[in-house]
Parts: C-alpha cells; sequence; structure tokens
C-alpha cells in the first residue's frame, strides 16, 4: 500500500496516522490512494459523458454519408471531403467570416465603451452615482424579450434592418453585467495612484487610457471573449435583423443548414456536421488561448 | 450687501460641492454619458414602448390602434399561452434542481483533486462555450432514436431508449437532458465556492464528531449557501427564457415544423417570438413579453425572500 501512496500524497500533507489537524477537510489528499479511486472513477465517468458529444460530433462530420449513424469509431473511412462540400453547398466561409467581424465589432464596442462607464462609476464621486448604479444593476434583470419589439423598431426606422449592424452597435453605450466586473477591478486599484497623476497634470481621459486601462487588462480580456462568445453564440438577434443570407452569422447560417439539409428533405447530415464543427471550433480555441483569465472572471463574478 | 444677499442662497446650495468637485462631476456625466444615453434609447424608452404596443394591435405596416385591456383578456384564453407557460415552468422546475444538484456533486468531486483539476474543469466548461445552435443540433441527431448515441448507450446497459425527438411525452425530458450538458458554469461557481470553505470549520466539526453527512449538512450547505443562491436565480431567470437549442431542433422557416411534437416543445419566448416575427402581432408579443417580466419579477422576489433566511454571508451578523 505505501508503495502505492507515497508519490500519491502532495508534500504538505502530514502522515496518515494524525490526520484531523492539518488535512484539507474536502480534498482527500492525505488518504492512501485506494480512498481516492472512486472520486477518480466518477470524474472519469462524467468526463466520458461530457466529452462523448464532441467526439461523436467530429468523428461523425469526417465519416461518409452512409456511416454517419455508425458506432465504431475507427474502421470507418475518413473523408474530409464533407467540408468541402458544405463550403460550396451554403456559403460557410462567408458566416464564418461575418460571425468573426460581427463577434469582433460587438466585443471591441462592449469592452471600450463599458470601461469607459465603469471609470466613471470607478473614480468619481458625483450626486446621484449610487442611484444610476443601481440602474445600470436593474437592467441586468429585464428580460430581453421586453425591449425586443421596441428595439427592432428602432432599428427599422433607421433602416438599418437586414444589415448587421443591429447585431453589434448597440453594444457602443456599455453593458451592465461588463460596466459591474470592470467596476470590481478599476475599484482595487490604488486612488492615490490616480491623484497623482492628476497633480502632474494628466487630463481625466488620460488617466483612463493612459492608466487604468493597461492596468485592467485581464479584465478587459475577460469581457472581450464573453461577449465575443456572445455575438458567436447568439442566434436570435441574426433571426430577428437579417434577411439576406450573405449576411448571416455562423449560428444562422447553421439553422438555415439544419432546415435545408437536416430533416428538411434532402438529408444531408454531413453538411449539417461540418458546419456544427465550424461554429463550435473555433470559440473553443479562443477558450483555450484565454482560459486562465477567463475561469478567474467567472469565479470573481460568480461569488459576488 | 445685495450681492451677499443673492449669493448667499446660491452659495449654499453649491456648498457641499467645491468648484473642483463640481468640475470631477462633470468629468464624471462625460464617462457615465455613453450609458445614460443607451438606458434611454435601448431600456427606459423601449420599456415604456413595448408596456404601450401591449395595449394596441400593431402589424409594423398599419399605424397602431389602441385596443385598451384585448391583448391581456386574450392572454388569459389563448390556449397555447397556456400550454407554452406550462412547458416553460415545467423545464425550469426540473432544469434548475438538475443542475444545482449534478454540478454541486461534481464540484464536490473536483475539489478533491488537486492535479487534475484544470482538465476535469475544463472538460465540464467547454459545452459552455459551444453555440446554443450547434448544442440543438448536436443533441438532434444524439436523441435520434434508432442511431442516436443517447439510445446507443442506454442500449448497452440493456435499456430500450425512447423515441425523444418524435414522442411528445419524451420531447420534454430530451429537452432536459440536452440542457443538463450545459451546466459547467454552475460547476465552476460551486468549486470556487467550495475551495473558500475555512479548513477550520470541517477540522472543528471533525474534532467533535460530526459525520460526513453531517459536515457537508451543518458546514458545507451554509458555507456555500451564497453561491447555490445566486445559481438558483440565475438559472431560474435564465431557463424562463430559454430559447435557442429548442428553436433550433423543432422550429424553423419552412414546412420543417414538425407539427406533432410542435407544441410539447413550444417554450415561452418561442411562442413570443412566433407571435411578433412569424405573424407580426407585435401588440399582443408585447403583452406577453410584459407577462414574462411580471412572472420573472415574482420568482426572484420570492427566491430573493426566501434567500435572506437561509443564505449565510460572510462578515455578515446572524
Amino acid at each position: 500500500m505505501t508503495a502505492l501512496a507515497e508519490p500519491a500524497v502532495p508534500p504538505t500533507v502530514p502522515p496518515r496516522d494524525q490526520p484531523v489537524p492539518t488535512v484539507p477537510p474536502v480534498a482527500a489528499g492525505g488518504r492512501p490512494r485506494w480512498r481516492r479511486l472512486p472520486v477518480i472513477a466518477a470524474l472519469a465517468l462524467a468526463t466520458i459523458a461530457f466529452l462523448a458529444p464532441f467526439a461523436w460530433l467530429i468523428a461523425a462530420s469526417l465519416r461518409p454519408r452512409e456511416y454517419i449513424f455508425t458506432t465504431s469509431f475507427l474502421p470507418v473511412p475518413l473523408r474530409s471531403a464533407n467540408y468541402h462540400e458544405a463550403w460550396t453547398a451554403v456559403p460557410m466561409l462567408t458566416w464564418l467570416f461575418n460571425s468573426v467581424v460581427v463577434g469582433v465589432a460587438a466585443a471591441l464596442a462592449v469592452t471600450l465603451s463599458s470601461a469607459w462607464v465603469a471609470f466613471g462609476f470607478a473614480y468619481f464621486r458625483f450626486p446621484g452615482r449610487n442611484l444610476l448604479f443601481g440602474l445600470v444593476l436593474a437592467t441586468m434583470m429585464l428580460p430581453f424579450a421586453v425591449t425586443m419589439i421596441p428595439t427592432y423598431l428602432i432599428w427599422s426606422e433607421l433602416r438599418l434592418v437586414d444589415t448587421q449592424v443591429p447585431l453589434w452597435a448597440g453594444n457602443l453605450f456599455g453593458s451592465a453585467f461588463y460596466i459591474f466586473l470592470l467596476r470590481q477591478f478599476l475599484l482595487s486599484l490604488p486612488r492615490e495612484y490616480f491623484e497623482a497623476a492628476r497633480v502632474d497634470g494628466a487630463s481625466y481621459p488620460q488617466l483612463f487610457w493612459r492608466m487604468a486601462f493597461p492596468l485592467i487588462r485581464p479584465a478587459l480580456l475577460v469581457t472581450f471573449v464573453f461577449e465575443f462568445k456572445a455575438s458567436w453564440t447568439d442566434l436570435i438577434k441574426p433571426l430577428i435583423y437579417l434577411r439576406d443570407e450573405r449576411l448571416f452569422t455562423l449560428p444562422r447560417g447553421l439553422k438555415v443548414v439544419l432546415d435545408r439539409f437536416g430533416y428538411g428533405g434532402e438529408q444531408q447530415w454531413e453538411i449539417v456536421l461540418a458546419g456544427s464543427v465550424l461554429a463550435t471550433v473555433p470559440m473553443i480555441i479562443i477558450f483555450f488561448l484565454a482560459q486562465r483569465h477567463f475561469v478567474e472572471g467567472i469565479v470573481t463574478t460568480g461569488r459576488k | 450687501m445685495t450681492t451677499t444677499a443673492t449669493d448667499t442662497p446660491r452659495a449654499t446650495a453649491h456648498r457641499r460641492l467645491s468648484p473642483l468637485a463640481r468640475r470631477e462631476a462633470r468629468w464624471a456625466y462625460v464617462f457615465l454619458a455613453p450609458w445614460i444615453v443607451g438606458f434611454l434609447v435601448f431600456f427606459a424608452g423601449p420599456m415604456l414602448a413595448s408596456l404601450w404596443l401591449s395595449f394596441t394591435e400593431y402589424d409594423i405596416v398599419n399605424a397602431p390602434r389602441f385596443t385598451g385591456l384585448d391583448n391581456y383578456r386574450q392572454l388569459l384564453t389563448d390556449p397555447m399561452v397556456a400550454r407554452s407557460l406550462g412547458n416553460t415552468v415545467l423545464f425550469t422546475v426540473c432544469h434548475v434542481p438538475l443542475v444545482m444538484v449534478i454540478s454541486l456533486a461534481l464540484a464536490m468531486l473536483l475539489v478533491r483533486v488537486k492535479r487534475l483539476q484544470g482538465f476535469f474543469r475544463t472538460v465540464f466548461y467547454l459545452p459552455v462555450m459551444t453555440p446554443a445552435v450547434a448544442v440543438g443540433v448536436l443533441f438532434l441527431l444524439l436523441l435520434n432514436t434508432q442511431d442516436g448515441l443517447v439510445n446507443r448507450a442506454l442500449g448497452v446497459v440493456g435499456i430500450d431508449g425512447p423515441s425523444w425527438t418524435t414522442d411528445p411525452h419524451w420531447v420534454m425530458p430530451g429537452i432536459v437532458l440536452m440542457s443538463l450538458w450545459s451546466l459547467g458554469s454552475s460547476v465552476v461557481i460551486y468549486l470556487a465556492a467550495l475551495q473558500n470553505v475555512p479548513r477550520e470549520l470541517h477540522e472543528a466539526a471533525t474534532v467533535d464528531g460530526a459525520s460526513g453527512w453531517q459536515r457537508f449538512r451543518n458546514v458545507t450547505l451554509p458555507m456555500i449557501s451564497s453561491a447555490l443562491f445566486f445559481t438558483l436565480i440565475v438559472n431560474t431567470i435564465a431557463a424562463l427564457q430559454m430559447f435557442t437549442e429548442v428553436y433550433t431542433m423543432y422550429f424553423g422557416n419552412r414546412q420543417t415544423q414538425t407539427s406533432f411534437n410542435a407544441d410539447a416543445a413550444t417554450f415561452y419566448v418561442i411562442y413570443l417570438f412566433q407571435q411578433a416575427f412569424q405573424f407580426l402581432h407585435m401588440g399582443y408579443a408585447s403583452a406577453l413579453a410584459w407577462l414574462l417580466f411580471l412572472i420573472i419579477l415574482a420568482i426572484t422576489v420570492v427566491q430573493m425572500k426566501l434567500g435572506n433566511r437561509f443564505v449565510y454571508y460572510e462578515g455578515e451578523d446572524r
């Protein structure tokens, strides 16, 4: 047993025969390894359950049509031409490009404007601050369905329906969740630092742009990635505002593909699957690149 | 004399704000300006407009026609309102507790592993990063009766899986199953909360002879109650507004609307969306939106009231 248990015990954990005083209560690091086996087994099972859909999606997207629903993973011939066919059957590349453009515009707009507003709430003392900040938080509670129709009418009046502008332009005015998040980070910066810069003659926009902005870069990254993800995955706005297929984003396009090639009659599931992979993979790559900040951001906002 | 007499009231009015502070306040409003404009244009204005529209008949082409309480009267008798609301509430009642229990179980397992924690955390969070449309497409295939992965997995343990996507009775369980795949953010939140529980509390309880269950019940649960409460509210609000995955699976522009299970899959926001943008009943849809708003508000207020009784916040006197 010892041979098994020794390497698994982290260096900080005390000998096993006196476990109570310093053993982390929930982390069972001090127990012999076999006691942790059920934990690892349960997590492994859960991992299989969570990863199986991805594995199936990617495997199936690379199979010839007649093998898509095959159970076995390996002995089936691979067929990357599915992606090529998806590209030629529908404007997949255009949709991918649109998603990137709209996502970057939406994320950039919300990051800049929310940081600007958050700086206003974090740095200045002014009459009505608490009331206004309360209003910011209150807007988070409102279901999108309530403002959906009048907002549509506004864009329609501006003759911007069937353009991509409504998908991102609303973000130029900041967004409650991010204002809240960025304000939290700004409040953690020492105020004296900014006051010293004021004494040296820096203007308020300079304080924001030259000092606050670089200092909260991790939080800005979280904001950018969160909003890019929100835009990248959104269906309802493209559904409401876009008619022209060439303007579609990937989720909206994928819906068309599903309607047309999935249960819509022709049954070309390989196109649907290739599209699904294209819609999924870029976000997962971004997630891996930004993961550390990302999880920190979720933890900070979720714990308040 | 006269100058001082006229100056005095002004001076008192501004006594709290020095010239410097006043300049600072002006700059503050410059920074707040985008949000204030956005609030007026995209929140306050639309809210009032939507409230007003809910008392009219409006199809975008013709000017809104005031019809008083007609829309609200219609809400009460429209069978699809009852049906879609029923579906949505049923989904919420199944989805939220399941998400909370399973996420907590996963988080409690995760907190016990050290080196692989990052890996597992990523695994559970990945589905959250998957676009809802792709989730809908994927589960449409996974829940497929003959060839779907779910029924094949059930077949391995000897269960003959149901027709998830075509049998109206099994449509909702299928949707709940799909929704559980994306519970990763709750796991991450619980994990953070669990790691925040002071070790001393568990140690003291162990010394006092508390069993594992007693420590869970009397130490862990109270200490993470604010995280539980947060996810309860957020998940409930989100569940009541479920749209994309289900719309992807069961509704579309063409004749793909599979009539035999469309009713079983009509969620409240889907019905609202159809009324607004398919049938152009903008007034009626606005009334639907306001009913949803009131329902969410009422549920949130009740949850907050209950939360005040059961949630323990660190540093708060009890």
